[in-house]
């Protein structure tokens, strides 16, 4: 298992990332041939490229039963990197596609460019079974997105979101990466698998690596935003362009949670019941937090914001819950999670690229403004809410029945009676788009076909989900069985 | 393979709401059209179900069964008892009489039929659930167009605030009796949703006890059970007439029926244990509720309250454990359906010439709507439990089965009926008879066919059940046998 050499099925266990730069360097070259009117079309053409990119891995990079490490011991072919990778690029070409149609965004080349080598890191990440590779890829991701989110130059809250980002994001990193380097000296190996067997054979005493997996799980937290580690969200999404902060809820955080999973489950099972006990605080703190705060809010983007705080916590019960159930509850939660909330984003955008507005009195009159615009918003907020017949619904039935198995019935009370918080401010949303009535009621409200395309992809998406679910859930089960 | 009719009935209205949708929302009659046309299929296909019921054979019939989430043993399984059954062919009727009553409605016609029937698809769901998870699925799914329902359409007052603690109130229920349910599944240990299997499995009697309340709360949330009563006749009050109707006439049924098919034909012994103490709190709901009705000035209170009050005795039926209770809670949910469906439809056609309800400032509705006046005056008597209407042969039998259990619980739930006659009788004096207010003078004018004929529709039906029971009695006590045989044959 960990000497591998070279060998050729190993190009195409990584097609997906290699179509992703190629894609890259394709719109590099078409941003200098076109002329600037014609430009909007490289959105197009990077959407298209990364649904290209994941038939390719559809067909071609479908993983084994069996876990493969590859490329000498740097990345793992598995169904769980799979599986998010495949997540990692729809949600990508649906950013794409929420882009085109904005100013000073969708024409620029760099744009796409940043966001493809993002998506790439993204990528790796959800496969790295090396903590070397692992801290590349999370830098990959994020150096990016530093960028994309202060994108907009000439708005002083982009720019500010820009540079918040890259600090706690630069902070958290350092710290992660001194756990790695204290992990390197107890083990003597960066592979994370190698890392597993010798801390099996008691490498290292519990107490330090305890505080090892501490200082790890601050670069993690990170990325998911869980509390006490989420301050930057609600800036970072309030000030970024729509569809990065879409990106940043969805495939950033999914990115999270795969390395937090493969890194807890796959080097520290004997650890479990210490950071089994840390999670379970964190994602109780992580809902409560996020949900109350959530109320509290007037802009949209930071409600939503809050909302996907929240969201981390209720996917972190299924990390809690250490089981098959829960893991595989994980993966599913974040599928549902990353299409709901690249709806719910995608609307805000094609709201607020109208009004010019993200306060939530602008969604005042929205059902008469454009009744399918509503809707699509409608059917993501309620999705998130866990109602049926949407995904949402399923997802919280999975992770609170997860929670109820491994017999931590308190932490499903505590994720039902959030739920409830959550419905509330959700509905209150939902109050202004359908009861109030605005001055600008009849001013016409019209939704490009970017937008129109990209939204009902979603929203059906979310009731397919939430309807039809047992290939879905077999499929985060099989994502599941490469962890255990 | 037999015509999946019960999938049928489930599915026609989120189809039809479909359909509606894509409507263009100028077309507003062409929407009305569709919506009345779908409910009448789905009432027809309801009546059918109901009259094929094979009684003698019993148990479950017109069952199917698919694979929906095989890993958790989730599948979409249907069926219907002498329980289910005539709240079937409930859901059909309110469902038809309530398109005719909002004919009139002008704002966003289309939206609101849509919510309307997706409602209706959850409410058909939850009643031929024979799956734990599938019966949550379509509760929620009930629950939630409530809010938008009431919030949109409903009365400028007080919408939002009713609307609000309405969802959240019984989102609450469900999500608490959806831990209990979980608990079930992994207690069961034969890792299915299917409440056929789950019945056999016979929990300890410990389990049983703890998570009851959980379950039977949960749902009886929806039934208006004392102390949680509270966000009904504020949501009653606040939604629009259809919305009322069903509301009232077939949600909190759905809220009743959870609770007997999950909390006490599940947990049996759970129930054995709490029913001595939940009929405490049914006796509450019945006279207090009685009381409060009797005392309020707004006349869609007054029903809001009675509500309460005759829900009060399902639950109080229910709590009996006993045959003559339970087959009188099973006709009453039947009968309080339609009687209350009836009632919200005459308070919307008041509301609507007189825009009041201050009881003290109407009258004389007689002389303008001589029609309604009659269908009230019919539901009044169901209302009083008169016999030769519905309403005596359902709480008769209630009030037997709590006196072999507990009989001064049963004398004092008897004043309710005193004083739903004094405020029913105090309605009709009030309202329909004395003088037309001056101010109403030229301009109230009569109700439309299509309010004629839901009326005229509903009283029908009480009446056809009061002077005929054996048309449901035997069908529901079939059902009876059913649950009292997870009871032990108590």
């Amino acid at each position: 298992m960990f000497t591998v050499e070279f060998e050729p099925w190993m190009i195409t266990a990584i097609l997906p990332e290699i179509s992703v730069i190629v894609l890259a360097a394709l719109i590099l070259i078409i941003d200098l041939a076109l002329p600037e009117e014609r430009r909007k079309n490289l959105g197009w053409i990077t959407a298209v490229g990364l649904v290209l990119a994941l038939v390719l891995g559809l067909i071609f990079s479908r993983p084994g039963e069996q876990l493969r490490l590859m490329w000498g011991g740097m990345l793992s072919q598995d169904w769980l990197g799979f599986t998010f990778r495949m997540v990692f690029l729809f949600a990508a070409a649906m950013t794409a596609l929420f882009s085109i149609d904005l100013p000073r965004l969708g024409e620029r080349g760099e744009y796409y460019v940043l966001m493809l080598a993002s998506t790439l890191g993204m990528m790796l990440m959800a496969s790295s079974a090396d903590l070397i590779m692992l801290y590349l890829a999370i830098e990959t991701t994020s150096i990016p997105l530093y960028v994309l989110a202060g994108f907009l130059i000439k708005d002083d809250k982009s720019t500010e979101s820009g540079f918040k980002y890259f600090l706690f994001g630069a902070m958290t990193s350092a710290i992660m990466l001194y756990g790695f380097s204290l992990l390197y000296g107890f083990t003597g190996a960066t592979n994370i698998y190698m890392i597993a067997m010798q801390l099996f054979n008691g490498a290292a005493p519990a107490a330090p690596l305890i505080g090892v997996l501490i200082l790890i799980l601050v670069g993690f937290g990170f990325k998911i935003s869980a509390v006490p580690l989420h301050f930057w969200a609600p800036d970072v999404y309030e000030g970024a362009p729509t569809p990065i902060a879409g990106f940043l809820s969805t495939a950033s955080k999914a990115a999270g949670f795969a390395v937090l999973l493969r890194v807890l489950i796959s080097a520290f099972p004997m650890l479990a019941p210490y950071w089994g006990a840390v999670i379970a605080a964190l994602a109780t703190a992580t809902m409560t937090l996020g949900n109350l705060l959530a109320l509290a809010q007037k802009n949209i983007k930071r409600m939503l914001a809050y909302s996907s705080i929240a969201h981390a916590g209720y996917a972190m019960i299924g990390v809690v819950a250490l089981s098959y159930l829960g893991t595989a509850s994980v993966v599913f939660y974040l599928i549902v999670y990353v299409v709901t909330n690249l709806a719910a984003f995608g609307t805000v955008a094609a709201v607020g690229r109208i009004t010019g507005s993200d306060e939530i009195a602008s969604y005042a009159g929205l059902s008469r403004r454009s009744p399918w615009l509503a809707l699509a918003l409608m059917v993501a907020f309620l999705s998130l809410a866990g109602m049926p017949p949407f995904g949402g619904f399923v997802v919280k039935f999975a992770v609170f029945a997860s929670a109820v198995q491994a017999n931590m019935i308190w932490l499903a009370v505590i994720g039902v009676l959030n739920s409830i918080v959550g419905l509330y401010y959700y509905l209150t949303v939902l109050k202004y788009v359908y009861l109030y009535r605005s001055e600008d009621e009849n001013k016409p409200l019209p939704v490009p076909w970017s937008y129109k395309f990209g939204l009902t992809v979603l929203c059906l998406g979310i009731i397919l989900i939430g309807t039809v679910f047992a290939p879905w859930i077999s499929l985060s089960a099989s994502a599941a069985a490469a962890l255990f | 393979m037999q015509f999946p009719i019960l999938s049928v009935i489930v599915f026609t209205p989120i189809i039809a709401a479909i359909l509606i949708l894509l409507i263009p929302a100028e077309r507003k009659t062409e929407v009305r059209v569709t919506a009345l046309a779908a409910a009448i299929i789905a009432m027809l296909l309801s009546v059918w179900v109901y009259f094929s019921y094979d009684i003698p054979a019993g148990g479950y019939q017109f069952t199917e069964q698919y694979n929906w989430l095989p890993q958790l043993g989730i599948t979409f399984f249907v069926g219907i008892d002498g329980m289910s059954a005539p709240l079937v062919l409930l859901t059909g009727i309110v469902m038809v009489t309530g398109v005719l009553i909002s004919w009139g409605v002008d704002d966003r016609p289309r939206e609101f039929f849509f919510f309307l029937f997706i409602l209706a698809t959850g409410v058909f769901g939850v009643f031929v659930a024979l799956d734990l998870f599938m019966l949550f699925f379509f509760y929620e799914i009930a629950v939630f167009p409530m809010y938008l329902l009431i919030a949109i359409w409903g009365w400028k007052e007080t919408r939002e605030y009713a609307a609000m603690k309405l969802t959240l109130y019984l989102f609450i229920g469900s999500v608490v009796a959806l831990v209990g349910a979980l608990a079930m599944f992994f207690a069961s240990g034969i890792g299915t949703f299917n409440m056929l299997e789950l019945e056999k499995v016979g929990f300890t009697p410990e389990f049983q006890r703890l998570w009851f309340p959980f379950v039977f709360f949960g749902f009886a949330v929806l039934g208006g059970i004392f102390p949680f009563h509270n966000w009904s006749p504020d949501g009653h009050v606040a939604a629009p007439t259809a919305v009322s109707m069903f509301h009232a006439g077939v949600l909190m049924k759905l809220g009743a029926f959870a609770a007997l098919r999950v909390g006490i034909m599940l947990l049996p012994e759970g129930a054995k244990m709490w029913m001595p103490w939940i009929i405490l709190l049914t006796l509450v709901n019945v006279v207090y509720g009685a009381f409060i009705a009797s005392v309020q000035t707004d006349f869609k209170y007054v029903i809001g309250f009675s509500s309460v009050s005759h829900m009060g005795l399902v639950a109080m039926g229910f709590a009996a454990l006993n045959r003559d209770g339970l087959l009188g809670a099973g006709l009453q949910m039947f009968s309080h359906g339609v009687m209350t469906a009836l009632f919200f439809a005459v308070v919307g056609m008041v509301y609507d010439r007189a825009h009041t309800r201050e009881i003290p400032r109407l009258g004389g509705f007689r002389l303008v709507m001589p029609l309604v006046t009659l269908a009230f005056i019919v539901g009044g008597l169901v209302s009083m439990g008169m016999p030769g209407f519905s309403g005596f042969i359902a709480e008769f039998p209630i009030f037997m089965g709590v006196w072999a259990v507990q009989p001064w619980i049963a004398i004092v739930a008897a004043i309710s009926i005193v004083v739903t006659a004094s405020y029913i009788i105090r309605i009709i004096g009030r309202v329909f008879f004395g003088q037309l207010p001056e101010e109403f003078g030229g301009h109230v004018s009569d109700v439309t066919v299509m309010d004629k004929v839901a009326v005229v529709f509903l009283s029908t039906v009480l009446i056809v059940l009061g002077v005929y029971p054996a048309i449901m009695v035997n069908l529901v006590e079939s059902g009876v046998n059913n649950v009292l045989r997870l009871l032990g044959g108590a």
